[in-house]
């Protein structure tokens, strides 16, 4: 999913660069009031996982790999903002670092996994949460769910991208159904690890979920037993 | 708040991180990604341009000078996450702090 330099023009890359920095801009006003005491130091947690989780590519079809963008899974346990930002720091480490993702497609990478994928991805969790009876299997269901549609909303926003500043000279809805395509397939892989994650935290300390604080705590003798099960 | 049980949670998160990052990254596959995929298939992977660091210590998730290619990936991983924790404790934290100094100067009277 990160954009190489060369396949978007200068232009739309400028564009996505400055909407980037406004949007980030926007997150770490917004990200002040999701963190407290706990979940600061949570959230450089994340950002690590997303970084650890996105070098490990799974096969997705023949000759074809993914991997998790995180930005559903950051967003539901530290808040949409500060797990935007997360996303965003991940991708500059790669790009500065390890040469993944191109300089001049930075702001694209960012708007396409840190806010296309993360902001709206969670904002497709909040909508399956409404519509779900308020539990904790709802959470990680919901998470899945919108992990995985994330991920199909991300390369849909590198196709309009294309649309508006790709050098190459390619049919567009050939593009978009392929893009579409091998992202649903990602995106399976997306929403199951997001849902093991997200289950995973929410066994071990569901008081640390973002996503899931509207839920009253489960009482000490029932949460013992739920863990001593599982 | 259980800070104990806070500050485990959170050394066991990074110990799973550093252990998928060192241990797994190296048995990921390597095919191009679904994007990569798709620009070769649809006949503009062409347009991909060098990225300007490519000569870099790390770049492409190895470390510069490790023969053992297993290893060199471990390593840069292992790097990958302590400098992203680093710089995410350091960021998160410091958003933390501004808050919490301009809810004190603007705190009204209960």
């Amino acid at each position: 999913m990160h954009i190489p330099d060369g396949f978007i023009s200068a232009p739309v890359s400028i564009a996505a660069g400055a909407a980037s920095i406004t949007g980030l801009a926007v997150s770490v006003r917004k990200a002040a009031d999701e963190l407290d005491d706990r979940r600061a130091p949570l959230a450089g947690l994340v950002a690590a996982f997303v970084f650890a989780m996105q070098m490990l590519n799974f096969p997705v079809a023949a000759g074809t790999s993914g991997h998790l963008l995180g930005g559903v899974l950051a967003a539901v346990l530290v808040g949409p903002w500060t797990g935007a930002i997360c996303v965003a720091l991940v991708l500059v480490v790669q790009a500065l670092l390890f040469a993944d993702g191109g300089l001049s497609a930075l702001g694209l990478n960012v708007v396409n996994m840190a806010f296309v994928g993360g902001l709206g991805g969670y904002a497709i969790f909040v909508g399956l949460r409404r519509l779900l009876p308020s539990t904790r299997a709802s959470v990680i269901a919901a998470s899945g769910i919108a992990a995985g549609i994330s991920v199909v909303m991300a390369s849909i926003a590198f196709v309009i991208e294309y649309q508006l500043g790709g050098t190459g000279d390619v049919s567009l809805r050939s593009v978009l159904i392929a893009m579409a395509g091998v992202h649903t397939l990602i995106g399976i892989g997306e929403g199951v690890i997001t849902a093991l994650t997200v289950g995973a935290v929410m066994t071990v300390r569901p008081d640390l979920v973002y996503g899931a604080r509207d839920l009253r705590p489960v009482p000490a003798g029932l949460g013992a037993s739920i863990v001593g099960e599982g | 708040m259980d800070r104990k049980s806070l500050a485990m949670f959170l050394i066991g998160g990074v110990i799973v991180a550093l252990g998928l990052a060192f241990f797994v990254s190296p048995l990921a596959s390597g095919s191009p990604d679904g994007l990569e995929k798709v620009s070769i298939d649809q006949g503009f992977g062409s347009t991909a341009e060098g990225h300007d660091l490519a000569d870099g210590p790390l770049a492409d998730y190895g470390v510069r000078g490790v023969d053992d290619d297993g290893v060199s990936t471990g390593l840069a991983g292992i790097i990958g996450v302590v400098v992203t924790l680093g710089i995410g404790l350091v960021l998160f934290g410091a958003i933390r702090t501004v808050r919490a100094r301009s809810d004190g100067a603007h705190r009204t009277p209960a």
